[in-house]
């Protein structure tokens, strides 16, 4: 027997689940999406991939370590989620004082600067997003194209548009949906990913392994990606009912773009997202709207970063006011 | 088939039922016992007995005078020593009455045959004064006075008796072994209650990890009418009285409510069987089974201890030693039991198990910031929002405690257990707990 | 000049017009009428906002004052940081004489360091004296004693007062400590009180809070209490300042001449004081060795009695 007996407070047992396990798990369910990214950028997607996550640790690291003198947390999986999820929202030609711009923002502004893990209101991948697209649209909205050049760097590459942005020309120009189909790319090339786009926002095979991965160990619960694909369907599906000629259908819409990588990876953040599962549903219905809103009728072609961060601000109120049922309230039961 | 289980919150940590397989034994009684005056919850009861008196088995030391409080009697046979403090599990000093054993003379009352008796004789007004003449307290962990479960307030009435025999506790298996060897004397008792509290109905449920005693209770209790087994999916705290209730008859107990004001009374089957003891066999609660437990034991056990015994007398008959790098010692279940710091603590009536944790497992891990996962939300089993309430706590904000429910709290450690980041939840929340029930009641008292 | 610039300077201008002008209004209207001698009176104030005064932070003192002033009287109102320089000034402002309070700081009545009272178990749990002190007794056994984890340091807003590292005990810096209180409310064990300073910085204290019978207390602690009395007689006759109720002994510090002739007689060093205590006449120089005899004495003789 050791000499003094630990003297603590019930329960003696703890769970296995821990921070670090959540975060790593998160990391493992983005590798599918970053090996798909690979196959279709080359090595492109993996320079991204690479600065994006060592600029996250790294200025995590400086800014825990030399401005706020804490205990150093970077290495414990949240900053490299930040880190390819940054990556993963980005072109893949993008030049790498750009990403660190990106990371710097994402670290800094959006997650330290409230006082790190868990205090951040803002999604911090989606905040460097949104400060990059800002500061850079050119080389942010330049896609390579998918498929070429596998092993270059640089960003010499052949360009193409995303499938969201060439509709969205198109649909301003006056164009009606049916005489687009050599614009809109086959389902089957939406869903394994042989389109433009971002890093990792392409390949929505890849994200659903990595989804149901994360479900299978329970890091996240279902509801906010059904809700928020449910929310997107329903919401785009009622303007195509309407007038099939001018809107597409909602099938291509949950394909395309970001959506799936947000509303797997990126509304499930448990730091910016609610805390009762009612709360999340709201959050993940809000969201969905939002996004299909901005697509139909906003400038910007993919709106799932946008809808993200502004239901990231409704977070509060939310929890405010969608309480999870207690037990023992609302009951009347009569002897 | 699906078993039933309650619906909100709740966990499954691992079993570790280690010494289920071990049978009951009966522990000598030790050559000095110290029996704490203060074993239930209520009022410490006012000793009778003073240095030097001679006591058997069975003679009364302690009278509980409040309305909540219980006698207290003795638990061996020999000479009052002194009475005087020692320290209880949360090591705090007490008063207690210590005795010298000398040999094992037993009341002359007490009936210590083995023989099995059904039949129920006195009126329910009078098992209820037996009940409380004895001293049963509820042997589940809270060791609540029993008797004052069926004193019912005016116009209150029963329909349902629960039985709890569902140990949801991780290593604990004093209940299950009861139920095994004991079963007619379980089903006996609960006959008796049955009675006492003027119910038709009485269910027993039993978790499923106790296959064999669902199977011997479900075939003794056949040709009982009125008695039902319901086996429940393994789930933790469905042992807790309100998601007990929950599980068997879907019935909710309001928010600061008691089982009554739904129509039923919970007993513990080990109260049952005390029950049946003191009515039927007018012996006094002196003696309970504590299992004795851990990882690293080669060896586990059961035993049927005197009341008062020192813990480590517990070991000693296992013949084991105190295996090297134990670090914690927990009196109950390892979800809501205490850490004592030696193995010196009397055994009383509402303790059920000892467990010796390695040093591996003892210590908690560090602290890290809330996540805001929600996994505390999901798990508590009241609905309530423990993240939430650890702030507030630590904040002192006692009003918003209040309103976010904190007295709801059942303290049963499921958000603890769960919280990746390791907070000290159920550290906060208790002590806010604790804070606005002294608000609460000094604002009753104005 | 391009009217693309000249339009929203002029637009602009007229929208920063139109506010300037809204906010004189409406700061015209809705002026709140105080009395201009808060302000004053504010700023004679230390501005700590410590609370230490009783009043929501030194704006609510500084409103307190000139009300009461008002009244005539400005008794029984203390500002322990500012002390009483500053309510002589506040006095002098307002035309009142203020009460003459004595300057006095915190002291913390344990002495069971990790030295003197070891610790017997390990606590794992937060660091938080409030919730180890309503769950359980402490580490060191005294049910009464510091728990050490530090509330006092946490709200003391003057870093006043420390945790020691080697005793585990925490202490309080005279100089920075302005004797607001919050340490004394926030110590669940009440452990730590407000004492005058003393004529010349002199003060004696007893150095332990515990009521436990002698022989209880000392299994747990070293320098605890035991009230054997012997304090209570070597105290001049015409301070008789202290009295052990409880087995527990208390100087009264309005009664205390601090002339330490008890110190040298505590068989446990339980009374600290600030200054160098006489030394005892009989046995000058072993005199700790020989005091600690006499406890260890004691201590059996005590235990003896228990056991019979």
């Amino acid at each position: 027997m050791s000499k003094q007996l630990t003297v603590s407070l019930s329960p003696h047992e703890k769970g296995d689940l821990s921070v670090k396990q959540i975060m790593w798990g998160v990391v493992i369910a983005l590798i599918p999406t970053f090996l798909a990214s690979v196959y279709f950028y080359g090595l492109n997607s993996l320079r991204v991939v690479f600065l994006s996550v060592t600029f996250c640790i790294v200025s995590e690291f400086l800014i825990q370590e030399f401005i706020l003198k804490v205990k150093v947390t970077a290495f414990d999986g949240s900053a490299a989620v930040t880190g390819l999820l940054l990556a993963f929202n980005v072109p893949s030609g993008i030049p790498w004082w750009q990403l660190l711009v990106g990371a710097i923002a994402a670290i800094g502004i959006a997650k330290m600067a409230f006082g790190g893990l868990g205090n951040n209101p803002f999604n911090p991948a989606l905040v460097g997003r949104a400060v990059m697209l800002a500061s850079f649209p050119v080389q942010m909205t330049t896609w390579p194209e998918p498929m070429q050049k596998i092993w270059t760097f640089g960003a010499d590459a052949v360009t193409t548009a995303t499938p969201l942005t060439s509709l969205k020309d198109a649909i301003r120009e006056g164009k009606r949906i049916v005489d687009l189909a050599d614009l809109i790319p086959s389902y089957f090339d939406l869903f394994i990913g042989n389109v433009g786009g971002c890093v990792g926002g392409i390949s929505v095979v890849a994200i659903l392994l990595g989804g149901f991965y994360m479900l299978y160990k329970k890091i996240i619960t279902y509801h906010i990606p059904v809700f928020f694909l449910l929310s997107m369907v329903a919401f785009t599906g009622v303007f195509w009912l309407i007038d099939p000629d001018k809107y597409v259908d909602p099938l291509f819409h949950i394909l395309a773009g970001g959506v799936m990588l947000g509303a797997w990876f990126m509304a499930t953040d448990m730091v910016t997202g609610p805390m009762s599962i009612k709360g999340q549903i709201v959050f993940a219905v809000g969201g969905g709207i939002l996004c299909g809103a901005i697509r139909l009728f906003g400038t910007y072609p993919d709106g799932v970063a946008y809808a993200i961060l502004i239901m990231n601000a409704f977070v509060p109120l939310i929890d405010k006011y969608f309480k999870p049922k207690r037990f023992g309230k609302e009951v009347n039961y009569e002897q | 088939m699906k078993l039933k289980t309650f619906k909100l919150g709740g966990i499954h940590p691992p079993e570790n039922k280690l010494s289920a397989g071990a049978p009951i034994e009966i522990l000598p009684p030790p050559g000095e016992v110290n029996i704490p005056l203060s074993q239930h919850l209520g009022a410490p009861a006012v000793p009778v007995v003073k240095k030097g008196d001679k006591v058997k088995v069975g003679t009364l030391i302690a009278r509980g005078e409040a309305f909540i409080s219980a006698n207290i009697h003795a638990s061996v046979s020999g000479t009052v020593l002194k009475i005087d403090d020692v320290v209880d599990i949360s090591g705090y000093r007490r008063k207690a009455v210590f005795i010298k054993t000398e040999g094992d003379e037993w009341e002359d009352s007490i009936d210590k045959s083995e023989e099995l008796i059904s039949e129920i004789k006195p009126e329910p007004i009078r098992i209820v004064e037996k009940i409380k003449e004895m001293g049963i307290v509820g042997m589940g962990g809270a060791a609540f006075p029993t008797h004052v479960k069926y004193m019912f307030p005016e116009g209150k009435t029963a329909d349902t008796l629960v039985v709890n025999g569902v140990e949801c506790e991780p290593y604990l298996t004093a209940d299950h072994r009861v139920m095994l060897e004991k079963s007619d004397e379980i089903l006996s008792g609960i006959q008796v209650m049955k009675k006492a509290g003027k119910v038709d109905r009485a269910i027993i449920g039993i978790e499923a990890n106790k296959p064999d005693a669902i199977e011997m209770m479900t075939k003794k209790a056949e040709n009982i009418p009125g008695v039902e087994v319901v086996p429940l999916q393994v789930f933790y705290p469905q042992g807790a009285e309100k998601q007990l209730i929950k599980a068997l008859l879907n019935r909710e107990i309001p928010s600061g409510k008691l089982p009554l004001d739904v129509g039923c009374i919970t007993n513990n089957v080990a109260t049952a069987l005390a029950v049946y003891e003191a009515v039927q066999k007018n012996k006094p609660l002196v003696e309970r089974v504590v299992a004795i437990t851990g990882k690293k034991l080669s060896k586990t056990g059961n035993f049927k201890v005197r009341i008062g015994t020192p813990a480590g007398k517990l070991l000693e008959a296992l013949g084991e030693e105190i295996p090297a790098h134990t670090s914690k010692v927990i009196c109950g279940g390892p979800m809501m039991g205490k850490a004592v710091n030696s193995l010196e603590v009397p055994i009383t009536k509402g303790i059920s198990g000892f467990i010796l944790i390695d040093g591996s497992e003892a210590g908690r891990r560090e602290m890290e910031n809330c996540i805001r996962c929600g996994k505390c939300v999901y798990v508590c089993p009241m609905g309530l929002e423990p993240y939430l309430l650890e702030r507030l706590a630590e904040n002192k904000n006692y009003g918003g405690c209040e309103t976010s429910g904190i007295v709801d709290c059942i303290e049963c450690g499921s958000c603890s257990y769960t919280c990746p980041a390791s907070r000290p939840l159920l550290d906060y929340i208790r002590y806010g707990k604790a804070s606005v029930m002294r608000i609460m009641r000094e604002r009753r008292q104005k | 000049m391009n009217p693309l610039i000249l339009y929203p300077v002029f637009i602009l201008g007229i929208v920063a017009a139109g506010a300037a002008v809204t906010l004189f209004l409406v700061a015209k209207k809705f002026k709140v009428d105080e009395d201009p001698r808060i302000d004053e009176v504010l700023d004679l104030l230390p501005g700590a906002n410590c609370g230490g005064c009783g009043y929501p932070g030194c704006r609510g003192f500084s409103e307190a004052l000139v009300d009461a002033a008002d009244n005539g009287d400005l008794a029984g109102f203390m500002c322990p940081p500012g002390g009483s320089d500053t309510m002589s000034e506040v006095g002098r402002y307002l035309g009142l004489d203020v009460d003459e309070a004595e300057p006095t700081a915190a002291v913390v009545r344990c002495g069971g360091s990790r030295q003197k009272a070891p610790q017997q178990l390990h606590y794992d749990g937060p660091a938080k004296c409030a919730i180890s002190h309503a769950l359980f007794r402490g580490a060191n056994g005294c049910p009464l004693g510091c728990v050490g984890l530090g509330d006092c340091v946490d709200v003391c807003d003057f870093d006043a007062i420390h945790i020691n590292r080697e005793t585990g005990l925490p202490e309080v810096e005279t100089e920075k400590c302005v004797s607001c209180g919050a340490c004394v409310e926030v110590c669940p064990r009440e452990i730590i009180e407000i004492r005058p300073r003393g004529r010349k910085d002199r003060r004696v204290w007893v150095c332990c809070v515990n009521k436990e019978k002698g022989a209880v207390v000392r299994k747990n602690c070293k320098a605890a209490c035991i009230g054997c009395g012997k304090c209570e007689k070597v105290c001049p006759e015409k301070a008789g300042a202290i009295r052990v109720e409880n087995f527990l002994a208390y100087i009264d510090p309005e009664k205390c001449i601090a002339c330490g002739l008890c110190i040298p007689e505590c068989p446990t060093g339980a009374i600290l004081a600030t200054f160098q205590p006489p030394k005892k006449k009989s046995r000058a120089a072993p005199g700790k060795t020989a005091a600690e005899k006499v406890a260890g004495k004691k201590v059996e003789t005590a235990k003896e009695e228990v056991k019979q």
